[in-house]
């Protein structure tokens, strides 16, 4: 044999050596380097997590009414990744099931879109959450229809029917409170990862709050402010199943611990009043006729708002327009979405009463009176009253230029003269050095403004409130900061793209910009006074003033309104009470605030007080109501804004009720009336006699005690169904509990895995893709069947 | 020249020192492997069985039975002198031919290949695997024939041995069965550059291969799922649904058996039948998990003493022949084993061949021992 075959021979035993030399080089990173990332990786390969979703926790109001419960609903829902699996990508299934449905296939792939994918894809119709999890598609399905698609399941791959515990809206007396209550919504991947990033950070550690790809969020309302107190926390069952996912036994089984009750300092009767005046007042502005406009007032929206001045519980606060929050659950249809967001619709979801924001006008002169008597202006002494007030070369005129002639502070206030105003607050204005300001200017309205709490937001707990605005000198600044350079640049070129259309309006624009670019930042003393009676640049939110009044009618404390008033677990335990919150003191003398708290009850009770007629043969004189009408005049051609801000009694304060009807015309004439009517319900008023008994609050006065909650979980309230079955909230989300009522299966069904159905898909399956695609249709059940 | 001369000397010598002069080395490895194999095979399946309403040691009963047979024809094997072998090789060729023919006609189709000769009570002949025992004897007896200890064989000898080889692997190629063309080209590289070929011949077969890889999948003769079990490996995670699912599960289980493993049946990944086929290609796995590190490595270190043996067979043996079988069969092995284990270990192709010895399998079991025979053979005959 050759030295060549010898030679080669030995290289190849080499080779092979290399060989064998890799395979131990591999084994030895992936058996020992990388064991532990790989022993995990196994575990997670066969332990499958069943979450059964805890029972999310009810809102009460402060006597122990459901605000919020539970209930079972037939919910269909399609697997889109199933769905998107089958040959003609699940039209001939889902054309079946729109036909079942009653939809279009449209609409129904619409609902099955992950948001953002495609232009029409927009939260809330398309879904939001793990593309993973089954889909809800419609709720409350009749029991045959739920019966035919888990029947046939070859007719309906992918989808799937069951028992699912969705939120229900008890409505007591009626009350909607949708924009205090809230809604729910799918977690979101965004929010997984986000949570996920905060605990690798640190940050977060409760595992109570952890969130599951099943889980359904507040997005809205109380809803979403306590979001992790309602939710509970989900049980978990850890099963150990093998590659066909048949279950081969359970690892870990945790129960769930369901949400606590939120009771509010909501009462279910007093706010299904305050709604109800709100919309008569609405109703009024729309049947009475704007001097102006020659129209109808177009009272397009309004806000109510009722407070405990002793601590700032928010007994009720309403919003118009508002919508059903039972639209949200189960998904909402592109449908009702479109109702609810729409420029016609006059967008429902913005609550009025902390979102929106409006002139003050003359409800503003809280904040005026009270600067004007901490900066040496008394009570007793006489003011003018003309008919108007010339500021530099600006006409400054009363309301519909009445002179009631000369008046003294109260009557000032009573009679809602404008013109002392301009003159008191253009006084302060030079004071303060005029157009050249001195270096530390008072600005008493402005302070005293925001020590009321205007342009800061009040802290209720409920999210997305707005902030407002004093139109004062800083604003003034801040504005200069931010468009000084713009107005500059339009000072040289003017408007040419307005000029050629309308060159007047052009040129108007292009003084204004010249003005601005020299002096913009300048708080003028046309400004001053326009702040004095809360017209100009201030803005502020129906409970922003609600708070201020409050604050005068108890002595100058500034209380955060709180809506919730504690938790009560399920077992009827207290968790927690939610104590007042105090966020200012007024800069004002006690001597001061009770004399505008009398000031302020002349507008009632005088005859000149401009809110007198609305409460002619009201008992003022046992119940004085302290008020200030506000007749806001908005700069953008709209109609008046219609405020009415009260509080009573004016001796002994106790509540703050304010009403706002946007365009809405005058505070007298719109917004007088309801409140009056909130009064009367609330003191229980019929004529001129009170009763308390025929108070819409129980014993007469706010509850000062969380309700009771049975250790079995049912609230205690007033009037109650007496049958115990029948009111039991409490459990209705449990699957085994309510089941047989809700569906029971037909004698001859088939589907035995019917009442396991619940916890399918309440629970769903947390697994991989992988799983699920390996699975065969319908061999799913092997999990959940008994 | 008579048939009777070496044989009788082969018996003479053979029956007075036979077991002594063994190569137990080989024998024990491969008993080893043998021994090691059936309780992967055993743990692997018995689960199933079981689930199945079955004897939960059908699976390892008949693999006992298949070893058995397989030590028995080593047995024959190792005791005929191979020289005379030699002149049984072209019958041997002619009828794995037949064999491939005729599964190609009318064979089972098993995972996409028509391999496999179905027979009574389960069991299946695999003719590709007897197919690689013909073609190291084919080629082993053309480059050879005519000068042994002469330099190196003619190129009219090396085109024949190329023929001998070119005949079953297009057969092979319809079946299609991809991992055994891999290996048996491997085989054939090995079995030419031993025989002291000129280079330009080693050069040529490599380009020559690279030139029918390409145009088989330029003209679409590979088909898809080949080529995605090819190329899976080298992204296992992209897409677990579907060919990088096996490996993926393959490799979680040999990573989660760390150093020492979970114990025999005591596997997660293998008693949840994470790992589909893992009695056969993806045996490894269960080793991985259930023995770990120790395990795994004990099964390449049996593999590694068994090749070495047929390494120094090889230089040992007393004529090229000989020397060209033991060396054929050292790559056979050597590769096939790389081949499947790698496959398990994430760093080699999907392509479905048996790890020898070890998986289950009767046709992979016989072959692997017969070519231990052959070993053996060789080795009683070596030059002293």
């Amino acid at each position: 044999m050759s030295e060549r075959s010898s030679l080669r021979l030995a290289v190849l035993g080499v080779l092979i050596l290399s060989l064998l030399v890799t395979m131990v080089g591999r084994l030895f990173f992936l058996q020992v380097v990388s064991a532990d990332v790989y022993t995990q990786k196994a575990s997670d390969n066969r332990i499958r997590e069943v979450v059964t979703p805890a029972t999310r926790g009810l809102i009460l109001d402060q006597l122990g009414r459901p605000l919020v419960a539970n209930k079972t609903s037939l919910v269909v829902s399609v697997d889109r990744t199933e769905v998107a699996s089958q040959k003609d990508k699940g039209t001939a299934v889902l054309t079946r099931l729109a036909k079942a449905l009653g939809t279009t296939y449209t609409a129904l792939s619409y609902k099955l879109e992950l948001c953002g994918k495609t232009a029409h894809a927009k939260p809330p119709i398309c879904w939001n959450g793990s593309p993973y999890q089954p889909i809800p598609v419609a709720k409350d399905i009749t029991q045959d229809l739920a019966l035919t698609i888990m029947e046939k399941r070859s007719d309906y791959p992918g989808v799937t029917a069951g028992l699912e515990a969705i939120r229900e809206f008890p409505s007591p007396f009626g009350v909607n409170a949708a924009h205090i209550l809230g809604y729910l919504g799918p977690v979101t991947d965004n929010e997984l990862a986000a949570q996920k990033a905060a605990r690798a950070a640190g940050g977060q550690t409760a595992t109570e709050s952890l969130l599951r790809r099943t889980d359904l969020i507040g997005r809205a309302g109380l809803e979403s402010q306590y979001d992790d107190a309602l939710r509970g926390t989900p049980g978990i069952k850890q099963l150990a199943v093998d590659q066909a996912a048949a279950v081969v036994g359970t690892v870990g089984e945790t129960q769930p611990t369901p949400g606590d009750y939120l009771v509010t300092n909501i009462d279910a009767r007093l706010q299904s009043v305050v709604e109800t005046q709100l919309q008569d007042a609405i109703l009024r502005a729309r049947s009475q006729t704007d001097k102006n406009s020659g129209k109808h007032y177009k009272g397009d929206s309004g806000a109510a708002v009722v407070l405990d001045v002793t601590n700032g519980h928010v007994l009720a606060m309403a919003s118009y327009p508002s919508y059903d929050p039972g639209v949200w659950t189960g998904g909402i249809s592109a449908k009702e979405y479109t109702s609810l967001t729409a420029p016609v619709s006059n967008y429902p979801l913005i609550s009025r009463a902390m979102q929106g924001q409006f002139v003050p006008a003359s409800t503003f002169k809280i904040v005026s009176a009270s600067a004007a008597l901490q900066h040496g202006y008394t009570a007793n002494q006489i003011y003018n009253c003309p008919s108007f007030v010339m500021v530099g070369n600006r006409k400054f005129s009363n309301f519909e230029g009445e002179a009631p002639g000369p008046v003294d502070l109260a009557k000032g206030l009573a009679v809602s003269c404008d013109t002392m105003w301009y003159q008191i607050a253009y006084d302060m204005w030079l004071r303060d050095g005029g157009n050249t300001p001195i270096a530390r200017p008072l600005d008493p309205i402005e302070k005293m403004a925001k020590s009321y709490g205007y342009g800061r937001t009040t802290g209720i707990d409920l999210p997305s409130e707005s902030r407002g605005r004093v139109g004062g000198r800083s604003f003034k600044t801040a504005l200069n900061a931010q468009l000084h350079d713009a107005w500059c640049v339009r000072a040289k070129t003017g408007y040419p793209e307005i000029a050629t259309t309308d060159p007047r309006r052009a040129n108007t624009l292009k003084a204004y910009a010249v003005e601005n670019c020299a002096t913009g930042g300048l708080f003028r003393g046309g400004d001053s006074v326009n702040l004095a009676i809360g017209q100009g640049d201030t803005v502020v939110t129906p409970l922003q003033v609600a708070t201020a009044y409050a604050a005068l009618a108890n002595g100058g404390t500034i209380w955060q309104p709180q809506v919730a008033k504690g938790l009560i677990g399920t077992n009827g335990k207290v968790v927690k009470i939610f104590k007042p919150k105090k966020t200012g003191t007024l800069p004002v003398s006690q001597a001061n605030l009770a004399f505008l708290r009398s000031a302020f009850s002349q507008v009632t009770s005088k005859p000149y007080g401009t809110g007198y007629n609305p409460f002619k043969g009201f008992p003022l004189a046992q119940i004085p109501v302290a008020a200030k009408t506000g007749t806001g005049q908005a700069s953008n051609g709209q109609q008046s804004t219609s405020w009415f801000s009260t509080f009573a009694p004016a001796n002994n304060p106790k509540y703050a009720v304010v009403m706002m009807v946007s365009q809405g015309g005058t505070g007298a004439g719109t917004s007088a009336p309801s409140v009056r009517k909130i009064y009367e319900a609330i003191y229980g008023i019929t004529g001129s006699t009170i009763d308390p008994a025929k108070s819409v609050l129980a014993g007469g006065a706010p509850a000062t005690k969380l309700p009771t909650v049975r250790s079995d979980g049912t609230p205690v309230y007033p009037g109650m169904p007496s049958t115990a079955s029948k009111a039991k909230p409490a459990a209705t989300a449990t699957a085994s509990a309510t089941a047989p009522a809700t569906a029971s299966p037909k004698p001859s069904s088939t589907s035995s895995g019917f009442l396991a159905l619940p916890v399918l898909l309440g629970g769903g399956l947390v697994g991989r893709r992988a799983r699920r695609r390996r699975r065969p249709a319908g061999a799913g059940f092997r999990l959940w069947s008994p | 020249m008579t048939l009777a001369y070496p044989t009788s000397i082969g018996r003479r010598r053979a029956s007075s020192s036979y077991f002594r002069r063994l190569d137990w080395f080989v024998v024990l490895a491969a008993l080893a492997l043998s021994v090691i194999g059936s309780l992967l095979v055993w743990s692997a399946t018995q689960g199933k069985l079981v689930e199945q309403g079955l004897d939960p040691q059908s699976y390892l009963k008949k693999h006992l039975i298949n070893l058995v047979i397989g030590v028995g024809l080593a047995l024959v094997l190792s005791r005929f002198d191979y020289r005379l072998l030699r002149a049984y090789t072209p019958i041997l060729w002619v009828l794995s031919i037949l064999g491939l023919m005729f599964v190609l006609v009318a064979g089972a189709r098993i995972n996409g290949a028509k391999a496999w000769i179905p027979l009574p009570a389960g069991f299946s002949i695999q003719p590709a695997e007897f197919a690689k025992l013909a073609i190291i004897l084919g080629m082993a007896m053309l480059l050879s024939e005519k000068r042994d200890a002469e330099d190196e064989p003619r190129d009219v000898d090396v085109l024949s041995a190329l023929a001998v080889a070119a005949v079953p692997i297009t057969l092979i190629m319809l079946q299609p069965d991809l991992g055994t063309v891999m290996v048996i080209a491997c085989v054939v590289f090995g079995i030419v550059a031993v025989s002291g070929a000129r280079t330009r011949w080693l050069l040529g077969i490599l380009a020559g291969g690279a030139l029918v890889a390409f145009v088989a999948i330029q003209v679409g003769l590979l088909k898809q799922y080949q080529l995605d079990r090819l190329t899976a490996f080298t992204n296992p995670d992209a897409n677990s649904r579907t060919t990088g699912f096996n490996t993926q599960q393959a490799r979680i289980a040999i990573g989660s058996g760390g150093l020492f493993g979970t114990g025999l049946f005591n596997g997660p990944q293998t008693q949840g039948r994470f790992v589909p086929e893992n009695q056969t290609d993806f045996v490894y796995s269960v080793a991985g998990e259930e023995l770990g590190f120790v395990g795994a490595v004990a099964i390449v270190a049996l593999l590694g003493v068994l090749l070495w043996r047929a390494v120094h067979i090889a230089m040992r043996a007393s004529d090229l022949f000989g020397r060209l079988v033991a060396s054929g069969i050292a790559v056979w092995i050597a590769f096939q084993a790389f081949e499947n284990i790698g496959m398990n270990l994430g760093i080699m192709p999907v392509t479905g061949v048996p790890l020898p010895f070890v998986s289950y399998g009767g046709t992979s079991m016989f072959a692997s021992w017969m070519a231990v025979g052959l070993l053996l053979n060789v080795h009683l005959r070596a030059r002293e």
